[in-house]
């Protein structure tokens, strides 16, 4: 840990302002992640600009009719609004099944979406890594791989997003709304991360200086009928091996309307599983399409030598959050 | 036989842990509490490399951090003695054994600057190629010493009794490296004047501690003070001395009287504070057509570091567990660069107790006996190994009084045939055993004093099993008064000699002092009122009925598991426990142990496993976000019950240990529900969720 310089920011445009223009500097949500990477030398910034206590933590109805989240609101407040349970419940319980109770109350919208990955390498700083130290060589890649991507990874990283909560926003068709140097931008949640490609080192399309301020969910009435499922090596306080945030619209004959799909898990993103969703529209939500869905989606999967396991993973979780979902019982 | 206490009052009560308010309420100082005088920090520099040696260190910018006094290294540290324990005897040489290795340190007026600074110490390396790889199949592996046992036992013809048996079962287990976690971390404050070193550390042993910094020291053990009077668990990793505690002497030596304070991190604990080694087991099981088991075969391989070797004794329980006429067990160790394995809860039987004990499901199935009476018709009359009677030996009645509480009769006989929703369902069951360990030496003093009670002293530790308390119900009784006219005192050198607190032997060696004080105080004294000041130092005498019997406790435990048909995540709602382990003397306090010996044994069988990286030569999951431990949410209900055993051998108190039987035999249970639930055999721990899907 070096030392460095910690400020509370009173308001968005100074806070915005004092990271901007200095390259040294980062804004401080909850610290649960970048304490832990201040510690570890992971993180080397000099000047911490503590956005926690930022006016931005209120939920209210947006707009359009949907729900704006405030990037300040604490994952455990966010978990716990009314709105957010009954209208989406995939994103209550996305948030519940991450981390602990503790962290929860300290974790912040924001520093979520933006917590880093949980490369194991990524987090010590005497193995190589091209996202922590660009050009050093991924150790993952001939390493242990168990948390690692298997869709969109490239051969100079293969981390994955490690955050429950962004993989339900990105499901839920959410919008990030973003205030930087230049005046404000707002972004679907699906854009936010990228993928690795030859610039592992960025986890987001975000310049340095650009705050998130909320994430917007859209008025999507059937996200009222959604879920997550997370499959980990425990049954609680573990990152996901594979997740899945979906919200499902079937009608009265059971044919599926409309529905959202994101995985987790799997990717340097949160996945949108649009060819999953496309596969599914206009037939019954019977496991049998579930699975065959999940095949589509992970027809282009590369797994590594130690993770194969998870493409019957998230077809079964897959098949198994959508059965929750349907309202008629399915053929096995 | 020994002489048993002739009253029993205070023991077989509960009350509650004479420690238990003091630390709810922060009140009990653990080690690095301890207030000092104007303390340093120190925090170690472990190499980065596997193998090879320091070339240089360029300590000059941590130099330059505020509040940095020194940096010690290889080049400048104060000399030890040297020839006797490679692991303490650090920074006399460059070389580096293993990565993570202590190769230097930091000393500074705050925590933080000694952390920031020793991230600045440049290190300029000689590397040569490691090697960290366990298989069962390298050239070099070699049979260990004896340590307190035979490496390789055999009797009879194991392979000829082995092809000639109608029912046979041979395949390879593997348990996983694990490490200890207990939640205080491994500290040390390190004070030195003039009379000599003082430690404040969270140990298992306050005088084993002690000789072994005597020993690298070169000090008289009278220069040298251990006191640990609060330890947070230890699982074994503090029952050793490690390389931090000298490290913090060295510390402080150079700091020429200030105190130093010296804390691991998590991280750091997975290289220095010792781990189980990861294990493969051959076992081989032949038996006639009635499940009577003829031949028996435990081959074991193992890991030891180089600098220090350690032989965990994995074949030991299959010497005594069941009757078979040809046996053979066999131990093989591979040197390799890697941290210094030691001790971690039951060692040996734990692991050991894995292999065997699932082949033992795999051989009813090939019988067609259900797996109890598998065993129960492989119940030896005497020990297997020694031809000693048992002092007592309670298996059968566990397996049945477990079977009965369990409802293990409603299970089907096949696997794979329940399923409810998403889950598949089974239920398992696995033998435990322990032996009971004797030290010697132990001793106790007792004090009558002007406030009219029975001050017993003993260096014994507490290490959160509840022993402070029990000794105090032991010496209740054993004095003929009441528990509230005794008062405790241990962790600390200044009272009389005390075993180490492991091998779930400390009830057995504190106590047997503390009852042979106890009726030495009221022979010198009398039974009536003692004036003030009387007092009475004894040691344990030695128990002759040792040699006569063979002493273990034994236990059964039972899994039910479920399996996702969807996802393979797999969840154990219900354990269940029954134990024959001589008399409970606190039944809330061994009630906990087994609990937790048992929680930890279904973490082991779900979730433990410490990942090498070959190439690396490191343990990438090293800290407590990756390296997965049970969490509440794994364990909705575990129970433990007991049966009332009376042994009249193993010491006065007619106890066996009580605090590492928990964890033997949980995994191989939850291994063998979890193959009656879906049909697919894991060998290999942990038992995940990958290991029930395919592709
Ligand atoms: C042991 C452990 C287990 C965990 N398990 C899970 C899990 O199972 N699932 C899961 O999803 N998460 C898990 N987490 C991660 C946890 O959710 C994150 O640490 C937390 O959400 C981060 O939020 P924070 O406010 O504390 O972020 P911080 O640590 O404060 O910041 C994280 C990053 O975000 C940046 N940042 C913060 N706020 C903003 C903002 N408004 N705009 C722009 N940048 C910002 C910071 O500069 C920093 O780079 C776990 C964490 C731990 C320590
Ligand atoms: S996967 Fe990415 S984060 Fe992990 S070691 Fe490779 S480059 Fe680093």
């Amino acid at each position: 840990m070096i030392p460095f310089e910690y400020r509370r920011a009173d308001d968005v445009s100074a806070a915005v302002d004092t990271v901007a223009r200095n390259p040294t500097a980062s804004f401080l949500g909850g610290g649960t992640n970048l304490v832990d990477h201040l510690k570890l030398g992971v993180a080397t910034p000099e000047h911490l600009v503590d956005v926690s206590r930022l006016p931005l933590d209120d939920i209210e109805p947006g707009p359009d009719g949907g729900l704006r989240i405030g990037a300040t609101a604490r994952n455990s407040d966010t978990a716990a609004d009314p709105d957010v349970r009954s209208r989406y419940p995939v994103l209550a319980e996305a948030l519940l099944s991450g981390a602990s109770g503790q962290l929860r109350n300290l974790a912040t919208v924001g520093g979520n979406l933006l917590q880093r990955t949980r490369c194991a390498y990524f987090q010590d700083v005497t193995t190589p890594c091209n996202k922590r130290e660009p050009g050093t060589g991924c150790s993952a890649l001939e390493g242990y791989q168990r948390y690692h991507a298997i869709l969109g990874a490239s051969r100079h990283c293969v981390a994955t997003h490690p955050s429950d909560m962004a993989v339900a926003m990105v499901a839920l068709d959410a919008t990030v709304h973003v205030q930087g140097p230049n005046g404000s931008r707002s972004l679907p949640a699906e854009e936010l991360h990228r993928l690795p490609g030859d610039e592992p080192e960025r986890d987001t399309v975000l310049e340095h200086g650009e705050l998130i301020t909320a994430v917007e969910l859209p008025p999507l009435p059937f996200a009222a009928n959604s879920a997550y499922r997370k499959v980990r090596d425990r049954a609680s306080y573990a990152f996901a091996l594979v997740s899945v945030a979906a919200a499902l619209d079937v009608d009265d004959a059971g044919t599926v309307r409309d529905v959202r799909i994101a995985f987790g898990g799997l990717a340097h993103k949160p996945w949108r599983a649009h060819r999953a969703e496309a596969a599914l529209r206009g037939g019954p939500a019977t496991d049998d399409r579930a699975a065959r869905a999940a095949e589509a989606e992970l027809e282009n999967a590369e797994p590594l030598a130690g993770n194969a396991f998870k493409i019957p993973m998230a077809r079964g979780a897959l098949t198994a959050t959508l059965r929750r979902l349907s309202p008629l019982p399915t053929t096995r | 036989m020994t002489r048993s206490i002739e009253r029993v009052a205070a023991v077989g009560t509960a009350p509650e842990r004479v420690d238990g308010r003091a630390k709810v309420a922060g009140k009990a100082p653990y080690a690095y509490e301890h207030p000092v005088e104007r303390p340093a920090y120190a925090h170690p520099i472990q190499a980065t490399i596997a193998a090879g040696r320091v070339r240089g260190i360029d300590t000059a910018r941590a130099l330059a951090v505020d509040g940095v006094h020194t940096v010690l290294t290889p080049d400048n540290a104060p000399p030890l003695r040297r020839g006797q324990d490679a692991e303490l005897e650090i920074l006399q040489a460059p070389d580096v054994a293993f990565r993570g290795q202590i190769i230097g340190c930091v000393v500074a007026d705050t925590p933080e600057a000694a952390r920031h600074a020793a991230d600045l110490v440049a290190v300029d390396y000689e590397r040569r190629d490691h090697d960290v790889t366990l298989a069962s199949d390298r050239p070099d592996l070699y049979r260990p010493g004896e340590v307190s046992h035979e490496a390789d036992t055999e009797d009879g013809d194991v392979d000829a009794a082995l092809a000639g048996a109608a029912a046979r079962v041979e395949a390879e287990y593997r348990t996983a490296r694990n490490h200890n976690n207990p939640l205080e971390p491994h500290t040390t404050v390190a004070v030195w004047d003039a009379d000599g070193l003082t430690l404040y550390d969270s140990t298992q042993g306050v005088h084993s501690l002690r000789s072994a910094v005597a020993e690298v020291f070169d000090l008289d053990e009278s220069r040298i003070r251990v006191l640990a009077p609060y330890v947070g668990g230890g699982f074994g990793s503090k029952g050793t001395a490690h390389a931090h505690v000298v490290l913090a002497a060295l510390a402080a030596k150079r700091m020429s009287g200030r105190p130093v304070k010296l804390a691991l991190t998590r991280q750091q604990t997975f290289t220095l504070a010792g781990y189980r080694t990861p294990t493969v087991q051959r076992v081989a099981l032949g038996a006639d057509t009635d499940g009577r088991i003829d031949a028996l075969a435990v081959d074991v391989v193992e890991q030891t570091s180089r600098v220090k070797a350690f032989a965990e004794q994995t074949a030991l329980p299959s010497r005594t567990m069941y009757a078979a006429p040809h046996r053979r067990t066999t131990h093989r160790m591979a040197a390799l660069d890697v941290p210094v394995t030691s001790w971690m809860r039951a060692p040996g039987v734990c692991p050991g107790m894995f292999g065997p004990e699932v082949a033992m499901d795999e051989l009813a199935e090939r019988c067609g006996l259900d797996p109890i009476e598998l065993r129960l018709r492989n119940e030896p009359d005497r020990d297997p190994e020694t031809g000693k009677p048992y002092s007592t030996r309670n298996l059968a009645e566990c397996l049945r009084g477990g079977a009965r509480r369990f409802g293990w009769d409603a299970r089907p006989a096949a696997p794979r045939q329940t399923r409810q929703g998403e889950w598949w369902i089974g239920t398992g069951v696995a033998s435990s055993t322990y032996p009971v360990h004797h030290a010697p030496g132990s001793a106790a003093r007792i004090e009558r004093r002007a406030d009219g009670r029975y001050h017993v002293g003993v260096g014994a530790v507490d290490i959160g099993t509840g022993a402070w308390t029990v000794l105090g119900q032991i010496a209740a009784d054993a004095l003929g008064v009441d528990r509230e006219d005794v008062v405790v005192t241990v962790g600390d050198t200044a009272l009389p000699f005390a075993s180490v607190a492991g091998g779930s032997s400390g009830t057995t060696n504190w106590g047997s002092a503390i009852v042979a004080a106890a009726h030495g105080f009221r022979a010198r004294f009398g039974d009536d009122d003692p004036p003030a000041g009387s007092e009475h130092t004894e040691s344990a005498p030695e128990n002759p009925d040792t040699e006569r019997f063979a002493m273990h406790a034994f236990g059964a435990q039972f899994a039910e598991v479920h399996v996702s048909a969807d996802t393979g995540e797999i969840r154990v709602p219900r354990l269940l426990g029954v134990f024959a382990a001589g008399r409970i003397v606190n039944p809330r306090l061994a009630r906990s142990q087994f609990l937790g010996g048992m929680t930890m044994g279904l973490s082991m069988a779900l979730h433990e496993e410490g990942v090498m990286d070959e190439r690396l030569g490191m343990v990438v999951n090293h800290d407590l976000a990756e390296y997965h431990v049970a969490t509440n949410a794994d364990v909705p209900s575990v129970e433990a019950e007991w049966i009332d055993e009376h042994d009249p051998h193993v010491n006065p108190m007619g106890t066996k240990g009580i605090g590492e039987i928990g964890i033997v035999g949980t995994a191989a249970a939850v291994a063998n529900a979890a193959y009656h639930a879906t049909g697919v055999r894991v060998r290999e721990l942990p038992v995940t969720a990958d290991r029930f899907l395919t592709a």
